[in-house]
């Protein structure tokens, strides 16, 4: 043993000299070479979304958005990005799972998760790595509120959701010069619906809003059967449902509506779910009617035009919606940030993204810009009716598109 | 609260129960006989409820229309899976039938995932939103139609094992292995045919679900666990077990969610699970093992 491994070690040839000067020369003389390739990669994004699970409708959609990206980058002169796609299967666990595993695999930005839970997960995973992560859609204020050094979310958190509904609502009321008495709550029960149940209590007295609650009724966002929630709230006597929820169960409610032949004078939703694709292609003309008080996009605006012509020729017929937008938006920081970083350095990513300041944007208000928790605090929200399987704008007066029809048509008599 | 509200409540409760009973039939007639817990029971059945979407989107049958030939489907199903699969382990150890049940039950997701994707589908028939109204009782057809189709097959199941000659056969098994041997019974076979039945069972309430749930290849899991829950009240092997256990569940569901919080449903639907357990361990209709 010992002999053989003197052996190996003991004598330099003229040869392996020979050899080894001549792979230095190449190495010495391809390097810059080496330095222009790393400086014009692509920069490695690790896409993590719901795409299966109870949220896959959602993240789905949130996936066209992420596909018709780097089309729209390159044109308006941003590097492409390299997507690495995961699903967080609609799974707290299995997010933060999947944020390590793309970590690992080379991933340099983190974007994601729509879901608050599982942005939260993949927030202190990222933290945890010294990995910048720009969320696209989750509310729940506390993922900007832990004093993170590399998340960042443009995406408005729930008490300005709620705050700017109600603004959006009392608009509509005095509009219509009609409003309801009385409303039930019907909220899911995880980390957002939460978050804006709590919220609700603080904002809504400041509001001074005509109703009042009836009855909060929380529910489980997997739900398979909400029967007995819709009854709960039909038997209140309720004039109107004030709703936060998610895709399955928008329609499960819609369908419990229509069977129990409750038609409300309004549903007023403050979360996804009523404006989605699949909400108007299921559901067809019982679609039309709800009103989503959310964060939205300005069609007057030139990069929301082309996210618009990007995503009608990639799916045609699809609605461009809050998934399409803070989805693309929260790529285009990420595209932003390595442009003006020149690195794919984490810390240089995050310094540059603490200074964003995009105002050829999507979504409304002065454009992407992050105060010191890395929370953009400038957006604005709108208020969307469904009107025959298509979205329009109702309120805000400057950004609206439509009158908004009120009361919503009896279910019995579409 | 109105008092209407808990009548309506407490029907819809029961009709989702009967349906609910009518898939943990079949799980309950595979353990009564066979001994093998099949712990891909909701698997089955989510592969039923695609089936009767496929049947509806490309030929626009209805679900209820396809409850039998969807049940043909997956007793060849089961009946090859018992024959080809499981028989070879009934006389290994439970863990060995648990990990295979398993393990069939992660190969069924993945393909369903595979062929169908993760979104959620739907059947969408002309009865889908209607309801019956009575006085002040609103009732969901789609759920009186599915509940009456649980009662129909569960009654056809139990006349099968009470008056046919096979039904006795398989009878004969569950009651005494080494005896049917001794007869002369093809216990193999039996027990494949079995297999075969209870995966009917599933394959019908697959057909009747797809009318209430939207399907998605993850739904297995949750459905096989709601399975184990009802037989286990009910009675493991107890075909009226099953179908009362699905009903109590049902029940103690919709009523939860009405008096207390919908977000407990489960909860009370498990602590019915272990008042049961503590108080009646062989289930309300389960026979007590010497």
């Amino acid at each position: 043993m010992n002999r053989k491994s003197n052996s190996s070690t003991a004598r330099v040839s003229r040869r392996a000299v020979a050899a080894g000067l001549g792979a230095a020369g190449i190495l010495a003389g391809t390097s810059p070479f080496n330095i222009l390739r790393a400086q014009g990669a692509a920069l490695k994004v690790g896409s993590l979304l719901p795409r299966s699970g109870f949220q896959a409708g959602i993240g789905q959609d949130c996936q066209r958005g992420v596909d018709i990206t780097n089309g729209i980058l390159k044109e308006l002169g941003y590097r492409e990005l390299q997507i690495m796609n995961a699903d967080t299967e609609s799974n707290v666990d299995n997010a933060r799972a999947q944020a390590e595993k793309l970590i690992s695999e080379g991933a340099q930005l983190l974007m994601g998760a729509f879901d608050s839970g599982q942005s939260t997960a993949i927030a202190q995973v990222a933290e945890q790595k010294g990995i910048p992560y720009v969320i696209n859609i989750a509310a729940a204020p506390p993922i900007t509120e832990q004093g993170y050094k590399f998340v960042f979310r443009n995406f408005p958190i729930a008490p300005v959701i709620l705050g700017d509904a109600f603004v959006n609502q009392k608009e509509i009321f005095a509009a219509t010069g009609s409003a309801p008495k009385t409303v039930a709550f019907l909220h899911v029960n995880d980390t957002f619906g939460t978050a804006m149940k709590n919220g609700i209590g603080g904002i809504m007295p400041k509001h001074n809003m005509p109703f009042t609650i009836a009855e909060t009724i929380s529910y489980d966002p997997a739900a398979r059967d909400l029967s007995v929630e819709v009854a709960k709230a039909k038997a209140t006597g309720a004039e109107a449902l004030l709703v936060v929820s998610r895709l399955n169960d928008a329609i499960l409610l819609t369908r419990e509506l229509v069977k129990q032949r409750w038609s409300p004078m309004a549903i007023l939703s403050m979360g996804p779910g009523w404006y989605e694709d699949q909400y108007l292609k299921t559901l067809g003309k019982l679609s039309d009617g709800p009103l989503s008080f959310v964060p939205w996009y300005d069609p007057n605006k030139k990069v929301a035009k082309m996210l618009e012509a990007a995503l009608a020729k990639a799916s045609p017929g699809v609605n461009m919606n809050t998934n399409h937008v803070y989805t693309f938006e929260a790529l285009l920081v990420a595209a932003d940030a390595y442009k003006r970083a020149g690195s794919t350095d984490p810390k240089a990513l995050a310094d540059a993204i603490r200074t964003t300041n995009i105002i050829d944007n999507v979504s409304p208000g002065p454009g992407i810009m992050f105060n010191e928790k890395g929370q953009n605090d400038k957006l604005k929200n709108s208020a969307i009716q469904n009107r025959d399987g298509k979205l329009v704008t109702v309120a805000p007066k400057e950004a609206a598109n439509a009158k908004v029809e009120w009361p919503l048509k009896p279910y019995d008599k579409r | 609260m109105p008092a209407e509200i808990y009548l309506n409540v407490a029907v819809g409760g029961i009709l989702t129960g009967l349906v609910y009973g009518l898939m943990a039939l079949g799980l309950s007639v595979i353990f009564g006989v066979v001994r093998v817990v099949n712990f891909a029971h909701g698997e089955m059945m989510t592969i039923a409820m695609y089936l009767a979407i496929l049947a509806f989107s490309a030929l626009k049958l209805d679900p209820l229309v396809m409850m039998v030939p969807i049940a043909a489907v997956l007793f060849a199903l089961g009946y090859a899976m018992q024959a080809a699969l499981i028989n070879p382990f009934i006389n290994r150890p439970e863990h060995s039938q648990f990990i295979l049940l398993v393990a069939v039950a992660i190969i069924m997701v993945n393909v369903l995932l595979i062929i169908f994707g993760p979104d959620a589908r739907n059947v969408m028939t002309s009865y889908s939103f209607d309801s019956f109204q009575v006085g002040p009782l609103i009732v969901d057809a789609t759920k009186v139609y599915a509940g009456a189709a649980a009662i129909a097959v569960a009654a056809v199941l139990f006349a099968f094992f009470r008056f046919t000659y096979v039904g006795q056969a398989i009878r004969a098994c569950a009651d005494n292995y080494t005896g049917a041997l001794v007869v002369g019974l093809n216990v193999k076979q039996l027990y494949a045919l079995t297999f075969g039945i209870g995966a009917a069972c599933v394959g019908a309430a697959g057909a009747m679900i797809v009318l209430i749930v939207d399907v998605t290849p993850a739904l297995g899991p949750a459905y096989t666990l709601l399975a184990f829950i009802i037989v286990i009240t009910g009675g493991l092997g107890s075909m009226p077990g099953a179908l009362l256990g699905g009903i109590l569940i049902g029940l103690t569901e919709a009523m939860a969610g009405l008096l207390f919080s919908p977000s407990a449903k489960s909860m009370f639907a498990f602590g019915l699970l272990v008042i049961v357990l503590l108080f009646r361990p062989q289930g309300i209709m389960g026979k007590r093992v010497a």
